[in-house]
């Protein structure tokens, strides 16, 4: 119980905010309308992806420093869920942008950003398979990982902040929160990106084990 | 010896050792002249911003041929050698500033033969040069460290790619838009903040290509 507290907080917020994001009042919204629930599902995908980047970026240093391999384990499997939660980030979107902007992909500097940061992910995949030796894949996948990690941030948050872009807080769009969310909206907000965060980091350590369990049975003793 | 005097001694060996073969220069000049005739036989006239465009492509490929090699020419014992002697900043620092240089004159030949072909419709030519000159250090900055980590994971070209084009492209779309204003003339001050990402995102990678490569190196 101690140490599950966690995953039951992450289940109970995510279940909460999905009730409240679907049955609970907005606001009436030009152009958006009943949409702006999509808020409580698009938006915490990517906090959720980020946090795992992140988590994953951390042990892909720690692995440099300190070479054990379970920390590049965790980079990776990180890694993993962070792409899953990134397609349903670009899924929803896409969602919501044939609602709301007309087609399913405007040509968009985030949309865009996000999805050449997901094919960067993905080669981060391909060149540890193309290693065979563990601790030389390990080392130089934690190499191309942090060195990704920047471009990522660069892609995803920068550049739109530049160019111009439809998504709100980017290309000198006013944010969500000054714009459309009221204060009831608020408090569903933050549950959801809280909870999908959890969910996120529960689902990493289970993979995280499985790898475990796989690598202990590979050994040969 | 110093980092500085390694660097510039580094530098050197590569220049002689370029110069004595010539063929990896030669190699890439060709590709270069040879895919601008290509491109020049396929789209006959182009309007500017397919130009622009056009040429950033060409940039791109013979960047990625004239980089990927950087680390591979030279044999794993000799490497070994280099670092008993010498800090594994000082390398990854003299094959940055050698591929600058090697870019710099393979851009600005490109350039040329593609201003001569196609004929040149660029407002600003000075602004479209330093676009250049900027590109080659951003894509050898760049390219450097990536073919670093592909030639450890034995250097097939296909790595060499995935692994590079998903991180160069905020560096073009910069590029781009940079060499965009240029061709049409603008004013320059309204291209001092480009130059200026640029030039932060170039210091950027540096910085971590010099930090990372030490765990690269070591085998």
């Amino acid at each position: 119980m101690r140490q599950s507290w966690w995953k039951i907080l992450g289940l109970v917020m995510v279940a909460a905010s999905i009730v409240v994001g679907l049955l609970g009042p907005v606001p009436a919204l030009f152009l958006l309308h009943e949409t702006i629930r999509n808020v409580y599902f698009h938006v915490p995908m990517w906090f959720a992806m980020f946090a795992l980047y992140l988590i994953s970026v951390i042990y892909s240093i720690r692995y440099l420093s300190n070479g054990r391999i379970n920390d590049d384990l965790i980079a990776v499997e990180a890694v993993n869920t962070g792409i899953v939660f990134c397609i349903i980030g670009l899924l929803t979107g896409m969602q919501w942008a044939n609602i709301t902007w007309g087609m399913a992909w405007p040509n968009d500097a985030k949309t865009n950003g996000s999805a050449i940061a997901t094919l960067m992910y993905l080669a981060y995949l391909v060149l540890r398979n193309a290693l065979e030796e563990e601790q030389k894949r390990g080392k130089i996948a934690a190499i191309y990982n942090i060195f990704a990690f920047p471009v990522m941030i660069v892609l995803m948050y920068i550049m739109p902040k530049m160019t111009d872009s439809l998504h709100p807080g980017s290309g000198g769009n006013g944010t969500f929160g000054d714009l459309d969310m009221d204060n009831q909206m608020r408090p569903v907000f933050y549950t959801a990106i809280i909870g999908w965060m959890l969910i996120g980091v529960w689902i990493c350590t289970l993979r995280y084990r499985v790898r475990l369990l796989e690598r202990k049975r590979n050994l040969i003793d | 010896m110093n980092t500085l005097q390694q660097v510039k001694t580094l530098v050197y060996k590569d220049i002689v050792l370029e110069w004595r073969s010539k063929y990896a220069i030669n190699g890439i000049l060709l590709y270069v002249v040879s895919t601008v005739f290509v491109c020049y036989q396929a789209f006959q006239s182009v309007d500017t911003f397919v130009w622009n465009a056009l040429f950033w492509i060409i940039m791109l490929f013979a960047s990625v041929n004239a980089i990927s090699r950087s680390f591979v020419q030279e044999s794993q014992s000799r490497q070994l050698y280099y670092y008993t002697l010498i800090s594994p900043q000082a390398i990854i620092l003299s094959k940055i500033i050698y591929n600058t240089l090697i870019m710099i004159l393979l851009s600005l030949i490109a350039y040329t033969a593609y201003s001569i072909t196609f004929s040149n419709p660029v407002g600003d030519p000075i602004l479209y040069t330093t676009a250049v000159v900027l590109g080659s250090m951003s894509f050898s900055s760049v390219f450097t460290m990536v073919s670093g980590i592909s030639a450890k994971a034995g250097n097939n070209s296909t790595l060499m790619a995935i692994l590079s084009f998903p991180v160069i492209i905020p560096l073009l779309i910069v590029l781009i838009s940079l060499s965009q204003n240029a061709l049409a003339g603008a004013p320059r001050v309204d291209s001092t903040n480009d130059i200026l990402v640029l030039l932060a995102i170039n210091v950027i990678t540096i910085t971590i290509s010099l930090l990372l490569f030490p765990y690269l190196w070591r085998d």
